[in-house]
């Protein structure tokens, strides 16, 4: 009885939150590219047309029937069952494992619209509480691995902004024309030639004060930088990676993980010292080790390089030259294009051709980045899926940058809190209720599992 | 399957000595081939031309034909025969391109460009095959040794190769880890099929499961191949368990402990009416003077080590020798009675003959012996309470400040000494470690912890991988901070100690000896540690000589062998003559001639009063040299006792001869063979 709610609604806009393999396998072994194309607009459409109804739904039968109650609704029913992962417990996120591991694009979209959302409001309430949403969300999704624990750097990264930021404004002075004056430094003379340039002199308020919000929102920027990289595990988004930049990306990774192990290195050799008899510690010890620890990561990335070569890496398929050479014309011609694009745009004669030619400078690098993709043979073991969650999580970020593109609009006042005459700022309704739209990957995206005890 | 044809590697120029020559083998589909030979005779060499590393990779010449399924590894590069042969290398972590297990398991079939179904299937059937589910998200870096060799098999074993090739898989892993590794082997044989070529120095652990054994004699020799009776018949290399068929005349000889224990019950007899003592002569002699075990006055003096009244308690306990004596050996009898070892009654000292009820009853006296000393209130009781009253005294001691409130009869003693320990440490216990807890970050690696060193005594630490032998090791030369509890060495607190005096009182040869050189060439390295130890020059030269014959001064570290490399690092820290030596895993990766030479070393060592300190996971060395096992898991101390006993019982830990003797107390060749 429960077999055909499953399998009618066809139109259904089901989100087919997790896929089970038998819907994805249709892609044969061919190249890299098509199951992943193949794979996107299923995610977009709400589901595949189902290859075997029949069988998926036999499969499944016994998940729903558990789950104790009667399909009422056949399409109630079906969103639960398709839904699986929110099915368990209501709407609450599920625990994160591989399978439903949210896409590490989807984490960096969601920042960068928490990023561009900064960059258009010198509002402390308003960057603070960006700040707040972000830091929430990496507080209660972040995993326990290594790159999760950036965030703490970032946020120090930016504490230290708006300290340089003030310090050079206290130092250099700022054309802000301010009336209430801090204090006044002793001004040192500049020869004429450096005119325009001010050391010491007036320290206003409204000079801090506007010092202070412009740091603010560079550091509010690269918390938001810092929550996407604490979030998101680097390795799979270079996975993510068109094919023709697999090999970049798995020097990268290489790279990643050959760092803690050159500092293991440095550690302990730095220990083994003290089996010499020497100190441990201080400068001649570091210069004393740098050439065995070299040694030693040289040695590991011969063994590596051997191991990935007897493990296939760099196997290509033959491809007729033909597309070699396009492969090559485009690439190039794109790259010259996007050149020609930027100065173009840049240069105030150019500015009529500069846009077309970017775009097409654009297209032409990326078909040519897609064409030697084909020469790629390799195929992605389990990529991350671009499943509902990921399209909230990101789509909350789109949402934040649009509605308070869209406030600067309406609401500019708000946005800049004026500093000349110096004003309280206050906290604009609508935008901050966007910002708090930020916050929906606390709730969607999937729980990581608690740090072992031990 | 594998097919060489008068091949010969060379590498370097055109006059240089080629490293194998005139090879012709074939190895047949789904044979288990095991590649013996000493140390640099170029079993690497041979491996990596199957997989096609060599030539593509390493450089070198290569002449003859090797064909792999058919394939030529001149025509194919190595990433061309990825989809036929899998290959790991000796360390596992250098092999790893991914960081996680799952991933690492799916990168050969990625780069292969298998359809994703197929690569899902197969990393779950590997998964299983393997047992490696439950690891399946856990990072790679955080995995066991064996864990990591067990992924590494997995990773070459998903594309599904016919031909899986390793080197020394299980040289770097504990017993218990290697047989995991071997199961699996055995079970890709059977029921896959699969083709494995191996080289491996511990052939005790493998000679059993080869079908056929092939001899590498000498650098430059052509392989000798054959069924594994027949080539450990006149092999360099062998297995204890051959050793001993060679001895007793077996044929063929045996190559499990099961062949030669069918084939033992005379030699059992024959050896049955043998002095044991011929044993102790020759093997793992249990000192007399020193107490075997750690003798519950000494634990107890451990334990008071908290408190300044540790030296005072030594010259308490000593008035009494004999009674001291006793009961230490009695205590040792009860310890492992309690582990169930009465099997072997000759293996304790002179007294530990004694049946399990009169090992009790000296036992007791023993504890009422010490029970005046430390104050422990517990009277003689049952054997079996012996072991729980020393940790009591222990405990006891450690509480100083509730031992205020009660008048022990001991307390009078930290009066004593207001001196400090430098002076009146106790010259016969080199090292002490007591109630020593260490802790990385959140890890507790080592938990109350009781351990005495004693000059001329060689102690084997055991246990399984990450159990805490190294962190021990570690703390003993201060490298590692207690977090509780306390080490002394010489009378010091290691890691409070700078490094140049405490190269005078311990020594440790890192699990890596190159970890101790730096200069260029041999010479440097002998000046720099003259100049470290303080030593006149010439020192350092002096040992080096004697350790290791015919090594010129200009030599590079770097182009020695493994075990002369390790005998370099032995001797630097021996310049600056330490009584206390220690050594992690020091047999990695030396052929059984290398093994027997450190033996020899550590042997004339001990004798001259040396305290060794060895953490391996050889039971054959354990063996051969130590008079103590300290077993560890989980950072506790689960066993401490005379190698006889400790050993004999466990079916990990007993060296072969041992299990093809059992009952009686043999544990090596050479015992047997003074013995006959």
């Amino acid at each position: 009885m429960s077999r055909r709610p499953v399998s009618a609604p066809a139109g259904e806009p089901a989100p087919q939150a997790d896929v089970p393999a038998p819907a994805d396998v249709p892609a044969p072994a061919g190249g890299s590219a098509r199951p992943h194309g193949e794979r996107r607009p299923g995610r977009l459409l709400g589901g595949l047309p189902d290859p075997g109804p029949a069988g998926r739904a036999g499969g499944r039968e016994p998940e729903p029937g558990s789950g104790g109650s009667p399909p009422d609704a056949s399409g109630r029913y079906s969103r639960r069952a398709a839904h699986r992962p929110v099915a368990g417990g209501g709407l609450r996120a599920p625990g994160a494992d591989r399978s439903n591991a949210l896409h590490a694009g989807a984490w960096w979209v969601w920042a960068l619209g928490l990023a561009a959302a900064a960059s258009r409001t010198t509002n402390p309430l308003l960057l603070g509480l960006l700040v707040a949403v972000a830091g929430y969300v990496v507080a209660v999704r972040r995993t326990d691995s290594p790159w999760a624990r950036s965030y703490g750097a970032f946020v120090k990264l930016g504490l230290a902004v708006v300290a340089v930021r003030l310090v050079f404004s206290v130092v250099l002075g700022s054309p802000i024309p301010g009336t209430r004056v801090l204090v006044t430094l002793p001004e040192a003379p500049l020869p004429d030639w450096a005119q325009g340039i001010r050391i010491g002199g007036r320290v206003t308020l409204e000079q801090m004060v506007f010092a202070l919000y412009d740091g603010a929102k560079l550091a509010t920027l690269l918390i938001c930088l810092g929550a996407a990289n604490a979030l998101a595990n680097p390795a799979r988004l270079l996975k993510s990676l068109p094919g023709a930049l697999y090999e970049a990306g798995v020097a990268v990774v290489v790279a990643m993980t050959f760092a803690p192990n050159m500092v293991a290195d440095v550690l302990r050799l730095r220990t083994a010292r003290r089996l010499r008899g020497r100190p441990a510690g201080g400068v001649r010890a570091v210069l004393q080790i740098g050439m065995p620890v070299l040694e030693g990561a040289l040695e590991r990335s011969v063994a590596v390089a051997a191991s990935m070569d007897a493990r296939g890496y760099g196997r290509t398929a033959r491809v007729p030259p033909a597309v070699r050479h396009t492969t090559t014309a485009l690439v190039l011609g794109g790259l010259l294009g996007v050149c020609a694009g930027s100065y173009g745009l840049l240069a105030t004669e150019g500015a009529g051709y500069g846009l077309p030619v970017l775009l097409g400078g654009l297209a032409a690098a990326l078909g040519g980045l897609w064409l030697g993709g084909r020469r790629q043979v390799r195929t992605r073991y389990r990529p991350d899926r671009w499943g509902p969650r990921a399209w909230l999580v990101a789509g909350s970020g789109a949402v934040v940058a649009v509605l308070m593109i869209r406030a600067e609009a309406y609401a500019p006042g708000a946005l800049h809190p004026g500093v000349v005459p110096l004003t309280v700022p206050a906290l604009p309704l609508w935008p901050a209720a966007a910002v708090l739209l930020g916050l929906l990957p606390a709730f969607v995206a999937p729980v990581p599992p608690k740090e072992p005890s031990s | 399957m594998i097919c060489f044809e008068n091949v010969s590697v060379t590498y370097g120029g055109a006059g240089a000595a080629p490293t194998v020559a005139g090879v012709d083998l074939t190895v047949p589909e789904g044979e288990l081939v095991l590649l013996v030979g000493p140390s640099g005779v170029g079993k690497s060499t041979l491996l990596g031309a199957v997989s096609g590393l060599v030539p593509h990779f390493t450089g070198g010449t290569l002449r003859g034909r090797v064909t792999v399924g058919g394939r030529d590894t001149r025509t194919h590069r190595p990433r061309e025969l990825a989809d036929l042969v899998g290959t790991v290398g000796q360390d596992p972590l250098a092999h790893f391109v991914t960081d996680t297990v799952e991933d690492e398991l799916a990168y050969g079939m990625e780069s292969l460009g298998l359809a994703p179904p197929v690569m899902r299937r197969r990393v779950e059937e590997t998964l299983d095959l393997l047992g490696l589910a439950e690891l399946r998200d856990r990072p790679l870096a955080t995995l066991s040794g064996g864990q990591r060799q067990r992924v590494a098999i997995g990773s070459v074993l998903t594309p599904h190769p016919k031909v899986l090739v390793l080197d020394e898989p299980t040289s770097a892993l504990d017993p218990a880890a290697a047989e995991e590794v071997l199961a699996v082997l055995q079970r890709l044989v059977h029921d896959l099929g699969t083709t494995v070529l191996m080289a491996e120095h511990r052939l005790e652990r493998v000679v059993q499961y080869a079908d056929r054994v092939v001899l590498l004699p000498a650098p430059g020799e052509p392989p000798v191949a054959g069924a594994p009776a027949d080539v450990m018949a006149f092999s360099p290399v062998r297995p204890p368990v051959v050793a001993l068929g060679r001895l007793a005349g077996w044929s063929p000889l045996p190559l499990s402990v099961r062949d030669a224990r069918r084939r033992a019950g005379d030699l059992r007899t024959r050896l049955a009416g043998a002095d044991a003592g011929a044993a102790r002569r020759t093997g793992p002699a249990v000192h007399p003077k020193d107490a075997p075990w750690c003798a519950p006055g000494a634990r107890d003096g451990s334990g008071a080590r908290a408190t300044p009244s540790a030296p005072a308690t030594s010259p308490v306990s000593a008035p009494a020798p004999p009674p001291g004596g006793t009961d230490a050996s009695g205590a040792g009898a009860t310890g492992t009675g309690a582990t169930g070892t009465d099997a072997s009654p000759t293996g304790t000292g002179g007294t530990g003959t004694a049946a399990p009820g009169t090992a009790g009853t000296a036992g007791t006296a023993g504890t009422t012996g010490t029970a005046s000393t430390t104050g422990t209130a517990a009277p003689g009781g049952p054997a079996s309470r012996t072991p729980a009253a020393a940790p009591r005294g222990r405990r006891a001691a450690g509480k100083r400040g509730l031992s205020a409130l009660f008048p022990w009869p001991g307390r009078g003693l930290p009066a004593r000494d207001g001196a400090p320990d430098e002076e009146t440490h106790d010259p016969t216990v080199l090292a002490q470690a007591a109630r020593l807890g260490v802790r990385h970050g959140r890890v507790e690696a080592l938990r109350r912890v009781d351990l005495v060193v004693r000059p001329g005594e060689t102690v084997a630490l055991m246990g399984r991988n990450g159990a805490g032998k190294s962190t021990l090791l570690g703390s003993l030369v201060g490298l590692v901070a207690p977090a509780s509890g306390t080490v002394r060495v010489g009378g010091r607190t290691p890691h409070r100690t700078p490094p140049a005096e405490l190269v005078r009182r311990v020594a440790l040869v890192p699990q890596e000896p190159r970890d101790l050189l730096y200069a260029d060439t041999v010479g440097a390295e002998c000046a720099a540690a003259d100049t470290d130890a303080g030593a006149a020059p010439g020192t350092c030269r002096e040992i080096v000589s004697a350790l290791l014959a015919g090594v010129a001064d200009a030599t590079h570290p770097r182009d020695l062998s493994e075990g002369q490399r390790l005998a370099l690092a032995l001797a630097i820290v021996l310049t600056a003559r330490p009584p206390l030596l220690l050594l992690d895993e020091p047999t990695r990766g030396l052929d059984y001639a290398a093994k027997s030479r450190l033996v020899t070393v550590l042997r004339g060592l001990a004798a001259e009063g040396h305290g060794i300190v060895l953490a391996t996971h050889d039971v054959e060395l354990a063996a051969e040299i130590a008079d103590r096992v300290v077993v560890l898991a989980g950072g506790e101390v689960v066993a401490d006792g005379p190698t006889a006993d400790v050993v004999v019982s466990s079916p990990a830990f007993a060296p072969q001869i041992a299990k093809v003797l059992a009952p009686q107390p043999w544990l090596t060749v050479a015992q047997v063979e003074a013995a006959l």
